[in-house]
């Protein structure tokens, strides 16, 4: 089960895009601060921001998913991201990825079925000298092992 | 006594914050008189956490530390390095724009004059447009980031062209596997980046300057940020730069995990707020880029070194190299290799030095069977090419490419038919989805792959002919040398490509 949020109001979504509306090129800022604020896009952002920037509705969701940064709905409470890419593969760490995922039961970008962990795959973390490594929430973590990670996942509360 | 420990995101995901917390606890119980001053990353990661202790005769190298050696640290017990500039790796080094990486705070501006900062933006604030653009193009610097586009003359057709705002776009989306040269400068000498851009602004008339910096980098965010406050509020940005009557000002922008939009024309798709799909060129960015304004793209690495350019001249930049590869390049050495880290150099140093002699070949022990240079759209260089010399023609020659000079190291127990399929299945996440070749040819390429590993030999043909549509049907590199790592895997590595047909014959 995801993370319980209240559901964002017409007027904490208007607030925060009027910070950026200024700026030049104003939705990657405003996306990125909507998902600070509440863990994802709130659907009825969408609309808003269409308005607000004379975009269409359908211009505004193609954006949002394009980036694979930017979700639909909330993550678990923590999320892990698990570098898979080649430095990290040189040094053991596409095994340590398929062990967390089968050890968890999940596949990459699910959710602990009690909210607590959302396990997703990143192409580098500049971490490429001291891999595998991993991100948790916005912590970065090198030349992890099964036991580091283990201990990661139960801080979690995986 | 000083201790400086690193603050750079690699030292903190090895225990370089616990580190530092242990020191401030042992100094406090002891009641020493301690200052502990956070600094970037010397670069030699295998040693990292590397605290450098002055007790007044000079810093002193120990590393790596854990936060269990801080007793013996503070006794004087602990075995150490002696001062960092006498490891033979970092002793080997040409350090030019990562001249102050981990040696000064990275957030003390006058700290970083006093090693040099700004004295290339001085010089340049006197010189006209036109001399700062033929400085750039003297000291050959070509672009880092990994096409090697002479900078001198990108910056002479945005000087050119006639616009009421032109923009400095500094590309921090350094998504490569194998690199993090962007990340340890921004973490370790952000003014210098700021610098930089404040001098191709001055350069080619642009007030406004971007850093697009890649979400996965948190605590580069977070430096850069710091960095281009403190230097508004010393005038080093804003409306009157150095009292000299010049503007010029800049702002971070996050991306949001798309590798193609370290694709310049991505992202610059991405800046003004569109998915970072690619643009044909022409026009080229130079002429028509962020919101159709003439913009100079460069990579963070080019953007860094112009600082020292014009602190110590051209000509001087331009003596080391070889060919026309001129200056240093920052290598990063990274994978399974037992010294890994960033290795600044004069171009022309050979693969296999860099990789037996400087990384001590692999980390695990076992014997290196292939380098991937140039990040995941390089190449697979077998160790029967190390004699290849590092520098952007001299590797294209050997059918490689330099890119933005991350080698990603592999040992004996790498399948290169595996690693092959995952190129294809990178470009497949990541395309854009422009173009067919690279939308629809990854994901055929990783079903072909899969045949190939099923034991249908039928399919290697297949795979190749894809490959050269890949090549020749792509605007961009993520579709146009993706066929770089899978087919050198293929040519140098028949034998991974083999094994499951045999075994099936």
């Amino acid at each position: 089960m995801p993370q319980t949020t209240s559901i964002p109001t017409d007027a904490e979504i208007a607030a925060i895009l009027a910070e950026h509306k200024h700026r030049e090129g104003p939705l990657l800022p405003m996306l990125h601060a909507l998902q600070a604020e509440f863990g994802y896009i709130p659907t009825a952002a969408i609309a808003r921001i269409a308005h607000l920037l004379n975009m269409t509705k359908a211009e505004v969701h193609g954006v949002v998913s394009f980036y694979h940064d930017f979700r639909e709905r909330p993550a678990g409470h923590h999320v892990v991201k698990i570098c898979r890419a080649e430095a990290c593969q040189a040094v053991g760490g596409d095994a340590l990825a398929e062990e967390t995922l089968a050890k968890l039961g999940l596949d990459w970008h699910a959710t602990t079925p009690n909210g607590a962990l959302t396990v997703e795959p990143v192409y580098c973390l500049g971490m490429c000298a001291c891999g595998p490594a991993a991100m948790v929430d916005d912590k970065v973590v090198g030349r992890l092992d099964a036991a580091r990670m283990a201990r990661i996942l139960t801080e979690a509360g995986a | 006594m000083k201790l400086y420990i690193p603050m750079d995101s690699a030292a903190k995901a090895l225990g370089a914050d616990d580190v530092a917390e242990a020191v401030r606890r042992e100094a406090e119980a002891r009641d020493l008189d301690v200052t502990i001053i956070r600094t970037g990353t010397r670069g030699m990661i295998w040693l990292e956490p590397l605290v450098e202790i002055d007790r007044g005769n000079g810093r002193e190298a120990f590393g790596p530390v854990t936060p269990k050696d801080v007793t013996a640290l503070l006794d004087g017990t602990l075995d150490g390095h002696g001062p960092v500039e006498n490891i033979p790796f970092f002793a080997r080094q040409t350090r030019l724009t990562f001249a102050r990486c981990g040696v000064i705070d990275p957030l003390d501006l006058a700290d970083y004059e006093k090693h040099g900062g700004l004295a290339g933006l001085r010089r340049a604030i006197d010189l006209s447009s036109a001399e700062i653009v033929a400085e750039v193009t003297d000291s050959g610097l070509r672009g880092r980031g990994g096409a090697g586009f002479p900078t001198g003359i990108k910056w002479k057709t945005v000087m050119e062209a006639e616009a009421p705002q032109k923009y400095i776009v500094c590309n921090a989306d350094e998504g490569d596997s194998g690199t993090f040269a962007d990340r340890m400068i921004m973490e370790g000498d952000p003014f210098t980046l700021i610098e930089g851009m404040v001098i191709a602004g001055l350069g080619v008339g642009a007030t406004k300057g971007y850093v697009y910096l890649r979400s996965e980098y948190p605590d580069a965010i977070a430096v850069m940020n710091e960095a281009i406050r403190i230097a508004r509020a010393k005038g080093a940005l804003g409306e009157d730069i150095l009292g000299s009557n010049r503007s010029f000002d800049m702002e971070v922008r996050v991306g949001a995990g798309a590798y193609v939009c370290g694709e310049e024309t991505s992202l610059l798709n991405s800046l003004e707020g569109k998915r970072g799909v690619v643009r044909a060129k022409p026009p080229l960015p130079a002429l028509e880029g962020f919101l159709g304004r003439p913009t100079v793209v460069n990579n963070v690495i080019s953007l860094a070194t112009i600082p020292v350019i014009f602190e110590r001249g051209a000509q001087l930049y331009a003596d080391f190299g070889m060919g026309r590869s001129r200056g240093t390049v920052t290598l990063q050495i990274a994978g399974n290799v037992a010294r890994g880290g960033l290795f600044e150099t004069a171009f022309g140093i050979t693969l296999g030095e860099v990789v037996n002699d400087l990384g001590g070949g692999t980390r695990s022990g076992q014997p290196v069977k292939a380098v991937q240079v140039g990040g995941p759209l390089g190449a697979y260089i077998p160790v029967a090419n190390f004699d290849a010399p590092l520098g952007y023609e001299e590797l294209d020659a050997k059918g490689g490419l330099l890119g933005h000079a991350g080698l990603t190291v592999f040992d004996d127990s790498v399948d290169m038919l595996k690693m092959a399929r995952f190129a294809m299945e990178f470009c497949a996440v990541e395309s854009c989805g422009k173009c067919t070749p690279c939308r629809i040819g990854s994901v055929r390429g990783v079903e072909t792959i899969d045949r190939i590993a099923r034991g249908d030999a039928d399919a290697i043909p297949l795979l190749t002919d894809l490959c050269e549509t890949m090549t020749d049907g792509s605007l961009c590199a993520l579709g146009g040398f993706t066929p770089f790592p899978v087919m050198s895997a293929l040519n140098h590595f028949p034998d991974d490509f083999a094994t499951q047909k045999e075994a099936a014959e």
